[in-house]
């Protein structure tokens, strides 16, 4: 069996296993070239969830309960992205209370997902620096080290989640609550009093988190050159202004240059701009922009493609902190990956100031929250910003109401090229094989953790599905390729 | 079916004293020992299908179901003991194994009699393997949603649909594990020409199997159904 030539198909590699401080499993293969040299990385997202499949028989309705179980981080956006493709289905308006409510229990959930990953996951490599000990850098030791600045981290997630708590029942998992048409029970006017004297301080802490984070960013010039910064289109919902969104709105795709090269009203449409690619390396799908084409067509999602391409906030706080953000990049459209964690600081500044507007506004606590109607429609699309990202769950119900077919694409998954560029990048200039040291590779997890990825998520992809189907012979050369 | 006269029993070391004829879980009940149970319901026939209710009396190596078991002058039962214990907690865990029981995502969670009993009784897992149905739901209705793959077999909707409606549109289909409730004979909900839409079988079902599309399961769930529907039963 000597003409396998087994010898030469034998990869050198260097596996990250697990990739520690992000939402899921996942593992990360740095292939070498025969001279030791960084050939490529590849995110491999080991998880397995199977949602699209085994929710094909259930009722509609259900959608948002099961759904949203995928993940205890963002189930709100599950939760929102489920019930308004419901809405989809049976073709109703919510009242306006009952929208207002949604929006402001999705903004809790933002500011409790992105202080999660701030603070808890990514500040420890932000404030001991990435080649520190690896015992110390973590949320334990920044509680012993900067007990003041985790105990903001702490205070401003439980804000978030007061407000979840608080608008739906419960912190995580609120399913009850929510249903077609908008929502099961009104906001009462002691809760709303209470939300809205915790508001002050939580904005006092976006406030000084975001300052602190931009009094740190001259000291990681190295970083935004590196980590991930690289042309590629991005998406997410803008308003009808053009403005920032996450509940509603067009989905809105723009080039590397700040031209707006799509823009989909109709969210039944969105299959005419995302096509979804896969590899037998991992399970998430590789979603790619269509005009374009896989895999130049990536695109990025979250928090720094909503604000490259929103053309502002709409709050006058994060408006300000928007107009000095988008001065980093050309033509306003900021590439690089470290900067994520900037955009995540404004959006949580925007967040709770939304969350002022909303609760300010009487008609919060109106009781009609309903609106009721049958199916209507056999195919309904719910999208929502995640705080990764742009959701989408597609679902196409038989006469009776039930799912004969679902299709999610996560916010973490649209992201797919664009972390394989960004670690690939990374790897190529920080790791060096002849004397690799942890700090190295270290590294390229935190381009990873930038990104916030919620892997427990994305991870549906089973049975029938866009496949892209290659042949390589033992050099690695493409033989034969076929899209189905 | 009771007379005037009246005898003595005692339950759990306690002498009750109950018309004759009452059943034994009738006569705990009204001396307020409480024993658990799935498909017996105040008002409907007694059906002792769920053995959650098996009690033991002296003198007998046998169990006996007290839904269906009339209380006898000089009986001594007990209620709750280590082996009854035992066996409601298999009957539960055999139950959640048959078909599909996951609360997270069940319309009637928190309002669950299954999964309020499994904490009662503290059954924290189920120790045999899960038999995962695939029925297809029959929500052709125009709003009453059935789920086979969460019916426990209580018989409780057939019951009040034939005593308490006087329709009889439920019934039940095959043998065994692979019993089902149908409609009529055997046909979509929606296309039934005797149901009337009273929702009397959403209301009773203790789980989630028959449940009202849009209405909020704290209202289809509501508890008064029990004492309405006795009150109706003994209107004369």
């Amino acid at each position: 069996m000597d003409n396998l030539n087994i010898n030469k198909i034998v990869e050198k590699k260097i596996v990250i296993n697990p990739v520690t401080r992000i939402e899921g499993h996942a593992q990360i293969d740095i292939l070498l070239n025969q001279d030791d040299t960084v050939r490529e990385a590849q995110f491999k997202v080991t998880d397995f969830r199977g949602f699209e499949k085994f929710t094909e028989g259930r009722p509609y309705y259900e959608m948002p309960a099961i759904t949203s179980r995928s993940c205890g981080i963002c189930p709100v956006s599950h939760l929102l992205a489920a019930a308004k493709a419901c809405d989809a289905i049976v073709g109703v308006n919510p009242p306006k209370t009952a929208v207002m409510l949604r929006r402001l229990m999705h903004m809790g959930q933002l500011i409790q997902s992105h202080a999660l990953n701030f603070f808890h996951l990514s500040s420890p490599d932000l404030l001991f620096g990435f080649d520190s000990d690896q015992a110390k850098r973590n949320v334990f030791g920044l509680i012993e080290k900067h007990p003041d600045f985790a105990l903001q981290g702490v205070k401003l997630r439980r804000f978030g989640q007061e407000i979840v708590e608080r608008v739906a029942g419960r912190r995580v998992h609120s399913s009850e609550w929510i249903q077609l048409g908008g929502v099961k029970w009104p906001l009462t006017s002691e809760r709303a009093d209470y939300l809205q004297s915790e508001l002050p301080k939580a904005l006092e802490i976006a406030k000084d988190t975001l300052s602190k984070f931009k009094q740190m960013l001259s000291g990681f010039d190295n970083e935004v050159e590196n980590f991930g910064n690289f042309p590629s289109y991005y998406m997410g919902l803008v308003n009808s202004d053009g403005g920032l969104e996450h509940y509603d709105g067009k989905l809105r795709i723009m080039d590397k240059d700040g031209n707006v090269a799509a823009e989909c009203t109709d969210p039944l449409r969105y299959q005419e701009y995302v096509g979804e690619a896969v590899e037998p390396y991992t399970f998430m799908k590789f979603p790619y922009f269509k005009e374009v084409g896989y895999p130049e067509g990536a695109y990025r999602v979250g928090p720094l493609a909503r604000l490259n391409v929103a053309s502002h906030c709409g709050t006058p706080l994060a408006d300000e902190e928007f107009e000095e953000f988008k001065k980093l990049g050309k033509n306003g459209v900021v590439q690089s990956t470290f900067h994520y964690h900037y955009a995540r600081l404004i959006e949580m500044l925007f967040c709770v100031e939304t969350a002022k507007k909303l609760l300010d506004d009487p008609e919060i606590l109106s009781e009609q929250v309903v609106s009721r109607a049958m199916v209507n429609n056999y195919e309904g699309i719910g999208i929502a910003e995640a705080p990764r990202g742009t959701l989408i769950h597609h679902y196409k119900v038989d006469t009776q109401g039930r799912i004969i077919w679902n299709n999610m694409i996560i916010a973490t998954e649209h992201n797919n090229i664009a972390y394989n560029k960004a670690i690939t990048q990374v790897a190529k200039k920080y790791v060096k094989t002849q004397q690799l040291q942890e700090g190295m590779l270290n590294r390229v997890e935190a381009v990873i953790r930038a990104f916030d990825p919620c892997l427990s998520c994305a991870t549906h992809a089973v049975g029938q599905m866009a496949l892209d189907v290659k042949l390589f012979d033992v050099n690695g050369n493409l033989l034969d390729r076929q899209i189905k | 079916m009771t007379t005037n006269s009246t005898i003595t029993l005692k339950i759990d070391g306690v002498q009750i004293s109950v018309p004759e004829g009452t059943t034994i879980l009738k006569a705990a009940k009204n001396n307020g020992i409480l024993i658990p149970t799935l498909c017996d319901l105040e008002g409907l026939t007694p059906y002792g299908g769920c053995r959650l209710c098996l009690v033991e009396v002296t003198g007998s190596p046998k169990l006996f179901p007290a839904c269906t078991t009339p209380a006898n002058s000089g009986m001594e039962v007990t209620t709750n003991s280590e082996r009854l214990k035992n066996y409601r907690k298999m009957a539960i865990q055999m139950l959640m194994s048959e078909r599909v029981h996951i609360c997270a995502v069940c319309v009637a969670n928190d309002h669950c009699e299954l999964q309020a009993l499994a904490n009662q009784l503290g059954v924290d897992h189920v120790a045999f393997e899960r038999n995962f149905t695939r029925e297809p739901i029959d929500s052709s209705h125009g709003f009453l949603v059935i789920d086979r793959n969460r019916c426990i077999l209580c018989t409780r909707c057939i019951r009040v649909c034939d005593k308490i409606e006087g329709v009889h549109t439920l019934d039940l289909k095959k043998r065994s594990k692979n019993t089902e409730v149908i409609m009529d004979l055997d046909e979509f909900w929606g296309d039934s020409c005797s149901c009337t839409g009273c929702r009397k079988c959403a209301k009773v079902c203790p789980v989630g199997a028959i449940y009202i599309e849009g209405e909020a399961i704290t209202q289809t769930k509501n508890r008064d159904v029990a004492e309405f529907i006795t009150a109706r039963r003994n209107r004369k």
